[in-house]
């Protein structure tokens, strides 16, 4: 049971990283759908840089600054340019796919250091408690302080306000003097940053190689946790750990001897994220109450 | 050489065809490879590269070769077959299971070009098969888990249920229970042949519920990582995996394809090819373990004595009396199971657990 719940809290980890960027992102009314693209080009350079250098933070950041470029091209475009934003998502998506394919190809098949374990001596060895607690490695560790420190920037600052101000009138808050575009800017980056921190959580920690593809959905999913949370971060969290849960468990009943055909179990993770959407827009004043009013629509200050 | 990822080659249309030219006496031969994943795998694909590599080095100038890679399995993989044949290649080898159909139906439209497919059953005047059997080094490997495990529960990741997969989880086990009788394999299919970050969940999944080995019919050193992330051992798969877990992988089957592609690429070039099937051991030299590591040098001399035997014969794997999960026989004892009976497996013997779907 506890090495199961220690397995569930590893799964969910790049789904949570990459949602609260693209929770934030939402909540200033931007629609951002290449958090899978941003994913995978963290991915490599997080691995490259590693693997290159054996300098992990170094990987790390180069991990951030890579999501945050893909998150900057997709800023100019949609922000700056006003471009559809579904369609440039997409694109971005499309092109970080084969970005990483074409930078990751010689690094496929070789090893990287890891990102160690935090193991504290003593409280690691606590029964139960000790390994889900403690002995994961850092990224978790941000994962969950990320998820407290958004819902405070969110709803206990006035920079939050500001940002849901924007998410739900960009109109009134540009004519209360805010700067709509600049925030927002800001925001995609941050989304990019977080995204590619996933993505070498994945290529550094999860499964510590590079492989075309290796995130395998998870933006998506991340994607559709946001909405699945109605932009909430709490429940945010418990949606990757549910999410996390769904993806290890088809691989765990398996091994139990449970009969399920394993192209189902394989699509398990996709037929729950569907599922739970639909079952999510059915509350139609939850939606409405939680989703930023401006999503998706373009902003510019002649109006 | 021409390297070409599947997705360029869609990119490009028929990139291949338009790259073929007519034949001329003095141009060198083509050989075309179709490959199921990158040839960076480090498993499975790679291993064919290797094979592919040491034809290259043999005969130089006298043949060209080219091979596209991450092909997946199904239909997609007629198109890329088919554009290697429209595209003046003499030989065309297919290393997955799932080319088969594929490549029999191309083979059947051009008669004068060489078909060789890896792993499956089908042939024809101009189609060979040729694969290893696998299933003896996964016998060695169920004889050193049944030494090591403490729990007497092994994991073992496979893709797909087809029947070489099947040999390799029931070998495993005959091999755990010919040391410990009261063992049990715990599998996990995933559906793919390689994806990593699966594959290393599988593991975990398989080490949650108490396997302390880990051996895999996946083709990324992700198992073996995720098993040194919790102090267990394991294998590696179809290559030397030992790089990516120095002190975790006890051995692994490693696949050696360059005789074959030498011989039979020599035999295109001298006019003597022909049809066959090949199904090679221990004794052919197409398959032989890496190095017993961490393990105590008493187990490795058995893992050594049991290859040895293996190899003259004498043990023969899968050797009655062989019973099945319900307990039912499935081999009377002192039988010895025919090549039919191994290549149409669909049963698992008794200590596996799971069902195959």
């Amino acid at each position: 049971m506890t090495a199961l719940l220690v397995s569930v809290i590893a799964s969910a980890t790049p789904l949570l990283l990459a949602a609260l960027g693209a929770l934030l992102v939402e909540k200033v009314a931007v629609l951002n759908l290449g958090v899978e693209g941003m994913m995978l080009v963290g991915a490599i350079a997080g691995f490259a840089v590693a693997h290159e250098t054996g300098n992990l933070p170094l990987a790390l950041a180069a991990a951030i600054g890579a999501g945050m470029v893909m998150a900057l091209l997709f800023a100019v475009l949609t922000l700056t340019l006003r471009a559809n934003q579904t369609a440039t998502g997409l694109a971005l998506t499309i092109f970080g796919r084969g970005f990483s394919a074409l930078v990751g190809a010689g690094y496929v098949g070789i090893a990287a250091p890891t990102l160690p374990r935090i193991a504290i001596p003593g409280l690691s060895d606590l029964p139960f408690v000790g390994p889900i607690l403690f002995g994961h490695d850092p990224l978790v560790y941000v994962a969950l302080a990320m998820v407290g420190a958004v819902a405070w920037f969110l709803y206990r600052t006035h920079a939050g306000l500001i940002l849901r101000a924007i998410g739900d009138q960009h109109d009134a808050a540009h004519v209360l003097g805010y700067k709509v575009i600049r925030i927002r800017y800001l925001t995609v980056l941050f989304g990019g940053a977080m995204a590619g921190l996933a993505g070498a959580y994945m290529s550094l920690s999860y499964t510590p190689l590079w492989t075309q593809d290796m995130i395998a959905g998870r933006g998506w999913v991340a994607l559709a946790l946001v909405t699945f949370a109605a932009w909430r971060p709490f429940w945010l969290m418990i949606g990757a750990w549910l999410f996390g849960g769904i993806m290890y468990l088809s691989l765990y009943m398996q091994a139990l001897g449970v009969p399920v055909p394993t192209a189902l179990l394989s699509a398990l993770p996709y037929l729950g994220t569907i599922l739970v959407l639909v079952l999510i827009s059915r509350d139609r004043r939850r939606i409405r109450l939680h989703r930023p009013a401006m999503l998706g629509r373009p902003f510019s200050a002649g109006g | 050489m021409q390297r070409r990822t599947f997705g360029q080659l869609l990119a490009a249309g028929t990139g291949v065809a338009a790259l073929g030219r007519p034949a001329v006496a003095a141009d060198p031969v083509k050989i075309g490879f179709v490959y199921v994943g990158p040839v960076g795998d480090f498993g499975w694909t790679y291993q064919h590269d290797v094979g592919r590599q040491a034809a290259v080095a043999k005969y130089g100038n006298a043949i060209k070769t080219t091979f596209i890679e991450n092909v997946p399995d199904g239909p997609d993989s007629e198109k890329v077959i088919a554009d290697l044949a429209n595209s003046g290649h003499k030989l065309i080898f297919t290393t997955s299971f799932g080319f088969m159909n594929h490549t029999v139906k191309i083979a059947k439209r051009f008669p004068k070009i060489f078909f060789e497919h890896a792993t499956g059953y089908k042939r024809d005047t101009n189609l060979a098969t040729y694969n290893i059997r696998f299933y003896q080094a996964r016998y060695v490997q169920g004889v050193i888990a049944g030494h090591l495990s403490k729990t007497g529960i092994a994991g073992y990741i496979g893709s797909v249920p087809v029947p070489e997969v099947v040999q390799g989880i029931n070998a495993f086990m005959l091999g755990m229970r010919s040391v410990n009788p009261k063992a049990r394999l715990k599998f996990i299919l995933i559906n793919s042949w390689y994806d990593p970050p699966k594959e290393g969940d599988a593991a975990k999944a398989l080490m949650d519920q108490g396997a302390d080995i880990i051996t895999q019919h996946t083709d990324s050193p992700a198992p073996l990582q995720a098993a040194a992330g919790r102090g267990i051992k394991g294998f590696g798969q179809a290559t030397d995996m030992i790089k990516f877990a120095p002190t975790t992988q006890l051995s692994a089957a490693i696949d050696l394809w360059s005789p074959y592609y030498t011989k039979r690429i020599g035999q295109v070039l001298d006019g003597t090819w022909k049809t066959g099937v090949i199904w090679g051991g221990f004794d052919s030299g197409l398959l032989e373990m890496a190095p017993f590591t961490n393990m105590p040098a008493d187990i490795a001399a058995i893992a050594t004595a049991t290859v040895a035997a293996i190899k003259s014969g004498k043990n023969k794997v899968f050797t009655g009396p062989i019973l099945d999960q319900a307990g039912a026989s499935k081999l009377a004892a002192g039988a010895s199971m025919d090549d039919a009976a191994l290549n149409s497996m669909q049963w698992l013997a008794q200590g596996v657990e799971g069902k195959l779907t």
